[in-house]
């Protein structure tokens, strides 16, 4: 393992300046749980880390009437899914973090690092890509804000640049009356990564879809939303049919490996059981 | 080697430690060879197995993935700082005894170090949280079953002596 050296700025802007001068060799640390995997396995050798924890700036959860939810990057995934803002607010996000591995690494995991990190079976990105949340990135030339689902090139890649800092992200005011909800399938372990995993979020007025949004991970290079799927619902009636006919379009979004976790067969297959399960629960929760 | 060494102070098990080393040492290292701790133990070092929990400032964590640049002036509490001075064994490590919930023993520290998480957070735990909780922790000898009694037994018992 290749022992790097330690940086401990206070600010965004001082991380900013250390990405710059300190250029190629240079990353920055959040909670280390994909960082230090990485290094461990000669994966990443960065000779400079530098250790956000310290940047008071990017920590907590911020609540504004008109922008919705505002998570610092270095708030941990196990402060998402036990606060009763989040829970309130967008239940399905509190759903989507609680599912991920088990509480030790959710203790260390943080939103920042979740997206940044890219790995396309994450679970919190697809649920942020429901809620139509935005990424604030800030590099040398300031700051940009840019939808979750704009972020992911591909594996293990974002558009946040070498000199940039993801700073937070904004989840905004949701949809009135719009349920959230999020079904991770796990063939295996529950602390697994999933197999393949659907995100949704459906709003109904007098028995219709007013609108539907659902993303899959772990369907491919990076997490998709599915909008034949999502048009499929739209305007139509909770029955049955309308279901599993919305169900059905979603494995020709997207594109899985095979991998032990599954065939790319297995994982389309899986991708339609999984909506169309998600949808009754949404439903039913709806008429409750 | 890169990478430059300093100073790191930390708090371990209510003892001030000062260790000079780099900054990129996983905490279990650092924990194990220069401390003399050896009761957090290696199993899988990526985070999966818990045989490396340590409380870091009262919250659960991984010694494996933690770099111990992290810790400076914070407080860990490793399986040793368990039972009281006198040696008088926590609730937890006393139900673990009690229920035999080991057997080899390499994942007990950590088992123990989880429970105490868990406890700490939420006092009267139903079967299904502990089980939630103790997931990270993965076991290859008891079948789990008298895990979960001795965390239920420690959480009742706490509750009495309290009471
Ligand atoms: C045993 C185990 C099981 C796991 N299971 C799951 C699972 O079931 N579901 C799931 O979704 N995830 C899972 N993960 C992955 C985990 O969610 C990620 O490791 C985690 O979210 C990364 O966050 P971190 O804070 O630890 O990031 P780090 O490891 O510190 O960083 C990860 C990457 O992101 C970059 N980065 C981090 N923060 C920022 C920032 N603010 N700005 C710019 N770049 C940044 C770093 O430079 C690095 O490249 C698991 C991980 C482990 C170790
Ligand atoms: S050794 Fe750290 S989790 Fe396995
Ligand atoms: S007692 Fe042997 S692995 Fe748990």
């Amino acid at each position: 393992m290749r022992l790097f050296q330690y940086h401990r700025p206070t600010t965004v802007d001082e991380a900013v300046g250390l990405l710059t001068d300190l250029g190629d060799e240079a990353v920055v640390l959040a909670g280390g749980t994909s960082l230090m995997n990485m290094v461990k396995l000669g994966l990443a050798e960065p000779e400079q880390v530098i250790a956000l924890r310290g940047v008071r700036e990017l920590h907590g959860v911020d609540t504004q009437p008109s922008d919705g939810l505002t998570f610092g990057a270095m708030t941990t995934l196990r402060e998402i899914e036990t606060s009763a803002l989040v829970r309130g607010t967008a239940p399905g996000l509190a759903e989507a973090a609680h599912h991920v591995a088990t509480v030790r690494i959710r203790n260390q995991a943080t939103v920042g690092g979740s997206l940044v990190h890219a790995d396309p079976n994450q679970d919190l990105p697809p649920m942020l890509m429901v809620h139509d949340a935005l990424a604030r990135v800030t590099g040398p030339d300031g700051s940009r804000e840019v939808p979750v689902a704009d972020m992911f090139l591909g594996y293990f890649e974002t558009v946040v640049g070498a000199e940039e800092i993801l700073r937070s992200v904004r989840v905004p005011v949701p949809r009135a009356g719009m349920r959230t909800g999020y079904l991770k399938f796990l063939p295996r372990t529950r602390d697994d990564y999933s197999t393949i995993s659907v995100a949704a979020g459906v709003t109904l007025v007098d028995g219709r879809f007013e609108d539907a949004r659902i993303a899959i991970a772990g369907g491919g290079s990076v997490p998709v939303r599915c909008r034949a799927a999502e048009a499929a619902l739209v305007g139509n009636g909770t029955r049955p049919d309308v279901l599993a006919g919305a169900a059905d379009v979603v494995p020709g979004e997207i594109d899985p490996i095979s991998d032990g976790r599954g065939t790319s067969g297995y994982k389309r297959d899986m991708a339609r059981v999984c909506t169309e399960r998600l949808l009754r629960r949404l439903v039913a929760e709806a008429r409750a | 080697m890169s990478g430059s060494h300093e100073t790191i102070t930390v708090t371990v098990n209510g003892l001030q430690r000062r260790v000079v080393t780099s900054p990129a040492r996983p905490v279990l290292d650092v924990l194990r060879e220069d401390l003399g701790l050896t009761g957090t133990k290696e199993g899988c070092s990526v985070g999966v197995c818990g045989a490396c929990s340590i409380l870091i400032d009262g919250q659960l964590m991984s010694a494996c993935l933690v770099p111990v640049g992290e810790l400076d002036g914070r407080d860990v509490t490793t399986v040793e700082g368990l039972a009281s001075e006198d040696g008088e064994l926590s609730a937890v490590q006393g139900a673990f005894l009690r229920c035999g919930a080991f057997q080899c023993g390499i994942c007990t520290p950590g088992q123990v170090v989880a429970a105490t998480a868990l406890l700490a957070e939420c006092p009267a735990p139903t079967p299904e949280q502990v089980r939630e909780w103790m997931m990270g922790n993965l076991c290859r000898c008891t079948g789990y079953y008298s895990i979960v009694s001795a965390v239920l037994e420690a959480a009742a018992e706490a509750r009495e002596t309290s009471a």
